[in-house]
């Protein structure tokens, strides 16, 4: 029995009138806990009862403690007829299971029902008392940290990144079992938040073990998902990358700041002295062409991309087991190249998207997969075997994919489903890349005394995009030149990513948010026959999506996309994709050669007259971008060897992919990298189309940037103003016979149309930047198309922004390079006794040495570089964050209590703070302004919401309008009960949305998650103190 | 194609102040975009109507959710649904409970019931102010009426403890309970020229003199029942004690002293001494007569009728100017502590302190 948990019901407010005849209520609370129910006395006639009850005491397993919720209901006391649920609360008491967490749950929660929303709130306490146990077998993984987050949480250190972890567990619907037709809808709604509670729960303790059996103490990057199939069953699924997180103790904070990467400049200087350090492994020469990738993964679209045939099981009748058939191959050949890959792990992903300096070496490309598959009955819950096959095959495909690319990891890993009826689109996608094994290296642990040298000095700031694979092998064609910052690598013309932007890149100008669109129409049709379908639309929807971006790319003079996400979603007439990535111009990179436009017919004159004028548009739009987002490369010196400008005359063709006729998929010509120049043929009205819509992405108004990653490259001095938001929007098509075009453009300007709304609402906080735009597509019904959005607004200075750092960065130069000198020393030291690995990483690490040297000279030449100077200050910037220190002072400063808590409402008109802790939501992985000082856990809720009185709640609108408000604020409610005054890394998963406007009914289901933590504000006072020796100068830049 | 549903939801509340005085003022969404457009929302920033509906629509519904915190403000500070800083929580609180004069003028002294409310479409048209707005308005002031009505202490920091509202705002909802509890006749044609802040001027100097709760205070701090200290009814000891003031005019030796006195002082002081002194007896009987009814509750709903009647308008068919006035009614009231068989000082202070001052925020065109 190792674990007591403990609550106390102190009292309500708000609640609502349950007695018609007294305008009254008799409340009362049942606390449940697995099977234990406790009650409170009932407090009559009231509306803000006053429980004040005993501690009620629960002892239980610590399993329990991590699968089950604690459940408050809240009951009206009926002396004749049943008692009525005013509603309920459901209290994660996971936080509490982590020393280093919350201590306590304290606090105001709302009051929550199905049908009506909240009503009213509770006051709560809750505590658990955990005896430790040594039993090695045991089920519970109680202490292990999650995190939301996809970088390493500040305030802590990496000491090892173990991999990747995945679970899932499966269960049936509730919804959809026989007894639903029995019980009331409130009933069914509350057995499947019950369930879904339970199963993250028991899918957060699997995972942990799992984290605990590889050495770790904490999952990053935590990302569950859940898949409603109906009839077939819920699955609840998660990956995460395990990691030994560290915290930073006052002692060590400053000596661990993991600032090495922050100083390019300074490496230049000392890496000629001992000039061995480096873990730039460059190249990777074995050749991987392995049979594998040949065999499942057919075609790559282009350089950086490549894109998997969707794999089709046709196994609708039978059981989803048959997929082992074509999976059984796979496994085998797999095990003949486990050998080769990182660490023998199954799968080398990590769900991470940045990293510690010195983590990402190399970054190959985006490789993705995607299945489509047919579902069936989950026969058995506790074997989820075909859904982990299905996942399984997925990742041996991005695996192999990576592999061809010359990489042994894939970084910025996710997973998603698109389901309709019986058919799921599964995709996986990330990005091939070449990390630093020591990170990863089996029993590092032991080493303590060396262990900060985990810090590595990082590689030059153009050292990622270095390609990794083979150039004389190149696993597509693509046009490599040398690097445009140390002229000794070669680097391709274009990289797409989807992870953030590495802090040390070094960007030429803004950034700015990228965004394909495409619809394609398709027969309505049943099992089989409709897998097909979509499978066969597969491969030009990936092809038309990337075409798309390399097209708005090169319009915006941009040769980088980070943060890429496509999303591909299936209904039962379209197909919708959407990809949206942040670009920038790589400083490191080629300048992106134009865009050429073609007639068809040469020779007619009108013709001629129109290509030039859609020619001179393009070209208008593309000297005007340049402008917008201030790309302007700094000159090239052009001793360069082998010249990296290509010759203009190239032109390649690019088919329009309406070759649907055409099953031969490999007659494609996938190549448009390899040329300069893009031409764009107009052979048809759809051309015309295209090159339309190309110019109608409208650019934000004046003072707005967006981008899809965490922060904007190019902007650097955040304050601390943020508005999160999440938007909704769902169009009828009613016109039924649509046309792929038609369906486009309306696509288009749905996705126009929300940017330019959140403008518009938020023309008040400009200079700002809608960051970390996440948009996600469904087709709910036949002729709905929905897209939701969830991005947070930042506040920047807009003055600031090029004049102060250089000055700043001149005084602090000297200082620098002393604290700089011994990492390379000791860095050195370690990678050459550590590296003990199988021959073909350390063979690695040897060409490395070479390698660096030489980059290394020739780096000294951007020191001055004011772009460096800008990474440079930015990253101290992080720098502080993360290593400073947590003082008691500090913490009472910005209690997130506010000192009118217990303030009486009577007793003053200033109603100042209220009795309402502000708490802010960000999807970003911080707060401008502030340093997070401590993470309360991780917060991962499901609401469902029903009604029957749409109308009167205001049609579907103002039914999901309250729900989002409602879902906000639970989680507001949550964090602030366990003490913080923040939540980072939000998301919202899912937002399902069923409506019957006819009945006067709607559903909605709302998944969210994040980390609640603990932020203070960053005040120069503070930083001196915390982090004077060495980052003092710097003050005023933050 | 038609947008089926469209939201924006802030973890902060986004409120346009501009949208919810539209809101407040009872526009519906179409006029409120129209106004919005009229108003150059899109010319400083390049959007399109589409846009502007769609965040009209947004926020029409975030104000609709909030009315109903809004009916108790205290709420608004400890509820969880929304996230709005205090300054605001502050700014739309004092706008939801913001009037309109012409308006208030209209119901002031009236009954705060349904029959009232009935006739609010007649006010709407009247006044040019929406019927929702109306409405609004007129259940601003049911609501605190009702609650203020059963609240002990001082009425105008109950309110503002209540409503959360500012002084000024708080100040002017005691003026209109005040009118509501006394229903002094407001409506009729003779009055139509006295403006509400007239009125609410004259309340806060009724309910400053002349209430239980003004004694409780002031005047006799001996009294120590705080208890009982309302601010919504006049105090019956004093008005019974008015009745001694009667003296004034039945006693003829005093009425031609206070009136000699009077002149006395008055002479050469002012163009109108002629006319003064002709209607001196005249214009003490009018106001002491006042004084003396104020027991009937017929006669205080009268009150200001008879203020007009009695006084503002012979002075006023007499051309005396405001600086007149003022200098009539200031030896008027010090003449009688002169008076050696007058014993009422303390009641003829009290008296005359409010009736002055009433007097002169009531004297003008």
């Amino acid at each position: 029995m190792p674990g007591k948990l403990k609550a106390k019901i102190v009292a309500g407010r708000h609640l609502p009138v349950m007695d018609r005849a007294s305008d009254l209520t008799d409340a009362f609370v049942e606390v449940k806990f697995g099977n234990t129910t406790f009650k409170t006395d009932v407090c009559p006639k009231s509306l803000n009862p006053q429980w004040n009850s005993e501690w009620f005491k629960f002892e239980v397993d610590d399993e329990d403690l991590q699968d089950e919720p604690l459940q408050i209901t809240v009951l009206d006391h009926d002396t004749y007829s049943a008692n009525d649920a005013i509603g309920k609360v459901y209290i994660d008491i996971d936080p509490l299971l982590c020393t280093e967490a919350a201590s306590i749950i304290s606090g105001w929660f709302p009051i929550y029902d199905t049908i009506h929303g909240i009503r009213g709130e509770i006051n709560v306490l809750v505590k658990v008392e955990l005896f430790n146990d040594l039993n090695r077998f045991r089920q519970s993984s109680c202490g292990v940290k999650f995190f939301c987050t996809t970088s390493i949480p500040y305030s802590y250190r990496a000491v090892m990144v173990h991999g990747f972890v995945e679970e899932l567990v499966v269960n049936e619907d509730p919804e959809y079992q026989w007894i639903d037709r029995i019980r009331t809808p409130r009933a069914s709604n509350e057995a499947r938040q019950r369930l879904i509670s339970l199963m993250s729960g028991e899918l957060q303790r699997k995972i942990g073990l799992k984290v605990l059996e590889m050495g770790g103490n904490a999952v990053v990057g935590y990302l569950q998902c859940f898949d409603l199939e109906g009839e077939s069953g819920l699955v609840v699924r998660a990956i995460g990358t395990a990691c030994t997180l560290e915290k930073f103790s006052s002692g060590s904070a400053s000596i661990t700041c993991p600032h090495p990467s922050t100083a390019p400049p300074s490496n230049a200087c000392n890496s000629p002295k001992d000039g061995k350090e480096s873990p730039l492994a460059h190249g990777c020469r074995s050749t991987h062409n392995s049979p594998v990738h040949s065999a499942c993964s057919s075609q790559r679209l282009s350089q950086n991309f490549s894109v998997s045939v969707p794999t089709l099981i046709f196994t609708g009748m039978g059981s989803g087991g048959s997929a082992g058939k074509e999976a059984g191959p796979l496994k085998t050949l797999l095990r003949q190249q486990t050998q080769t890959t990182l660490e023998q792990r199954e799968f080398p992903f990590f769900t991470l998207t940045s990293f510690p300096p010195g983590f990402l070496v190399h970054v190959g490309g985006v490789v993705s997969a995607r299945s489509v598959k047919l579902l069936d009955r989950i026969h058995n819950p506790d074997e989820p075997e075909t859904r982990d096959a299905w996942w399984e095959e997925i990742r041996q495909e991005i695996k192999s994919h990576a592999k061809a690319l010359g990489c042994h990891a894939v970084v910025g890993y996710s997973e998603n489903t698109s389901i309709c009826e019986e058919v799921c689109i599964l995709s996986a996608s990330g990005t091939a890349a070449i990390l630093n094994p020591r990170y990863m290296r089996e029993g590092c642990l032991d080493v303590g005394s060396i262990d900060h040298r985990f810090d590595d000095p990082s590689p030059p700031n153009c050292g990622f995009c270095h390609i990794p694979y083979d150039e004389l092998n190149m696993p597509f064609p693509a046009q490599l030149a040398y690097c445009y910052q140390c002229r000794r690598q070669k680097v391709p013309d274009v990289l797409f990513t989807t992870i953030d932007l590495p802090a040390e890149a070094a960007v030429t100008g803004k950034g700015c948010l990228i965004q394909a669109r495409l619809c394609r129409l398709k027969k309505k049709a049943q099992g089989e026959v409709n897998a097909t379908a979509i499978s066969n639309l597969l491969p030009f929807m990936e092809y038309e999506l990337h075409t798309q971006l390399m097209n708005k790319l090169k319009l915006r003079s941009m040769n980088a996309l980070f943060g890429l996400h496509i999303q591909i979603s299936v209904g039962e007439n379209m197909l919708l994709g959407l990809a949206s990535a942040t670009g920038v111009y790589l400083t490191a990179l080629p300048a992106p050669g134009g865009i050429q436009i073609a007639g068809k017919t040469p020779g007619d004159l009108n013709n001629e007259q129109h290509v030039a004028a859609i020619q001179k548009r393009i070209n208008d739009a593309i000297a005007k971008n340049k402008e917008l987002y201030q790309i302007n490369p700094p000159e090239l010196t052009d001793e360069g060897v082998g010249s990296p400008i290509p010759e203009p005359r190239q032109r390649s063709r690019i088919f329009r992919s309406h070759s649907e006729s055409s099953d031969e998929l490999s007659e494609l010509d996938l190549s448009h990298g390899k040329k300069d120049a893009f031409v764009l043929e107009i052979d048809d009205t759809d051309a015309v189309e295209d090159i339309h819509s190309l110019l109608t992405d409208a650019p934000p108004p004046a003072g707005f940037h967006s981008c899809s990653t965490e922060t904007m490259p190019g902007i650097y001095n955040w304050t601390s103003g943020i508005q999160m938001f999440t938007s909704v929007r769902v169009l009828r098509l009613n016109n039924t016979n649509l046309t792929n075009q038609g369906l486009n453009k309306i696509f288009t300007d749905l996705c126009e149309n929300l940017l330019k709304s959140f403008y518009f609402k938020l023309r008040s906080t400009v200079p700002c930047c809608l960051c970390h735009l996440n948009f996600t597509v469904a087709v709910p019904e036949e002729e709905l198309v929905q897209v939701s959005v969830t991005a947070v607004a930042m506040t920047f200075d807009k003055d600031q922004n090029q004049e102060k750092p250089p000055e700043k960065a001149t005084t602090k130069g000297g200082s620098e390079t002393e604290d700089q000198l011994q990492f390379p020393l000791e860095l050195s030291a370690d990678s050459s006794s550590t590296s003990p690995q199988p021959s073909k990483i350390s063979g690695v690490a040897e060409n490395t040495i070479v390698s660096t040297r030489a980059v290394s000279v020739d780096y000294g030449s951007f020191a001055d570089r004011c772009s460096t100077w800008l990474e440079l200050l930015r990253l101290k910037a992080h720098t502080i964050r993360r290593g400073s220190v947590k003082t008691i002072s500090s913490l009472e400063h910005c209690s997130p209590l506010p000192e009118g808590r217990s303030r009486s409402l009577c007793s003053s008109r200033s109603f100042g703070v209220g009795s309402v802790t502000m708490v802010k939501m960000t999807p970003l992985s911080f707060l401008p302004g502030t340093r997070i000082i401590k993470y309360l856990g991780i917060i991962n809720m499901f609401f469902i919401r029903e009604t029957t009185s749409l109308r009167e709640e205001g049609g579907v609108s103002g039914f999901l309008h309250s729900f989002i408000a409602e879902v906000f604020a639970m989680v507001r409610a949550h964090v602030a009960a366990l003490g913080g005054n923040a939540v980072v890394s939000y998301s919202m998963k899912d937002c399902v949305l069923m409506e019957n406007p006819n009945k006067n009914q709607a559903q909605c289901l709302i998944n969210v998650s994040g980390d609640a933590v603990i932020c203070v504000r960053e005040t120069d006072q503070e930083q001196t103190t915390n982090t004077g020796q060495t980052c003092g100068t710097i003050d005023g830049a933050t | 194609m038609a947008v089926e549903l469209d939201v924006f939801v802030g973890n902060t509340t986004i409120m346009d102040e501009e949208v919810y005085q539209l809101w407040l003022d009872g526009y519906t969404v179409n006029d409120a975009v129209r106004a919005r457009m009229e108003g150059g929302v899109l010319d400083e920033f390049d959007a399109t109507a589409d846009v502007l509906l769609s965040d009209t629509m947004d926020q029409y519904r975030t104000f609709q959710m909030c009315e109903r915190l809004l009916h108790s403000p205290a709420k608004l500070a400890n509820q969880l649904l929304f996230q709005i800083p205090p300054h605001r929580q502050t700014m739309l609180i004092e706008r939801y409970y913001a009037f309109d004069d012409v308006f208030v003028r209209e119901v002031l002294g009236k009954k705060l019931s349904k029959g009232t409310k009935k006739d609010l479409d007649d006010i709407s048209a009247k006044t040019g102010v929406t019927l929702k707005s109306c409405r609004r308005q007129f259940d601003n002031f049911k609501r605190i009426f009702k609650v203020v009505e059963e609240l002990k202490g001082p009425l105008v920091e109950n309110i503002r403890q209540h409503f959360l509202l500012s002084d000024k705002l708080a100040r002017d909802y005691a003026a209109i309970v005040f009118f509501a509890n006394n229903r002094f006749e407001t409506g009729k044609k003779k009055l139509q020229y006295i403006t509400f802040q007239d009125f609410a001027f004259c309340a806060g100097q009724l309910i400053n003199n002349w209430t239980v709760g003004a004694v409780g205070e002031g005047l006799c701090k001996t009294k120590n029942n705080m208890v009982e200290d309302m601010d919504v009814d006049l105090d019956k000891e004093f008005l019974q004690e008015l009745k001694e003031l009667k003296v004034l005019i039945t006693d003829k030796d005093l009425l031609d002293q206070h009136k000699s006195l009077v002149c006395t002082a008055l002479r050469g002081k002012t163009k109108a001494f002629n006319e003064m002194e002709a209607n001196f007896k005249n214009l003490s009987r009018g106001l002491v007569n006042i004084a003396t009814k104020l027991t009937n509750t017929k006669d205080v709903r009268d009150f200001f009728i008879d203020l007009v009647e009695k006084f503002i308008e012979p002075c006023r068919s007499d051309r005396w100017t405001a600086a007149d006035v003022k200098l009539y009614l200031t030896h008027y009231t010090n003449s009688a502590h002169i008076l050696d068989t007058f014993k009422h000082q303390v009641v003829w202070d009290r008296y005359m302190g409010v009736i002055k001052s009433c007097i002169f925020k009531m004297y003008h065109d």
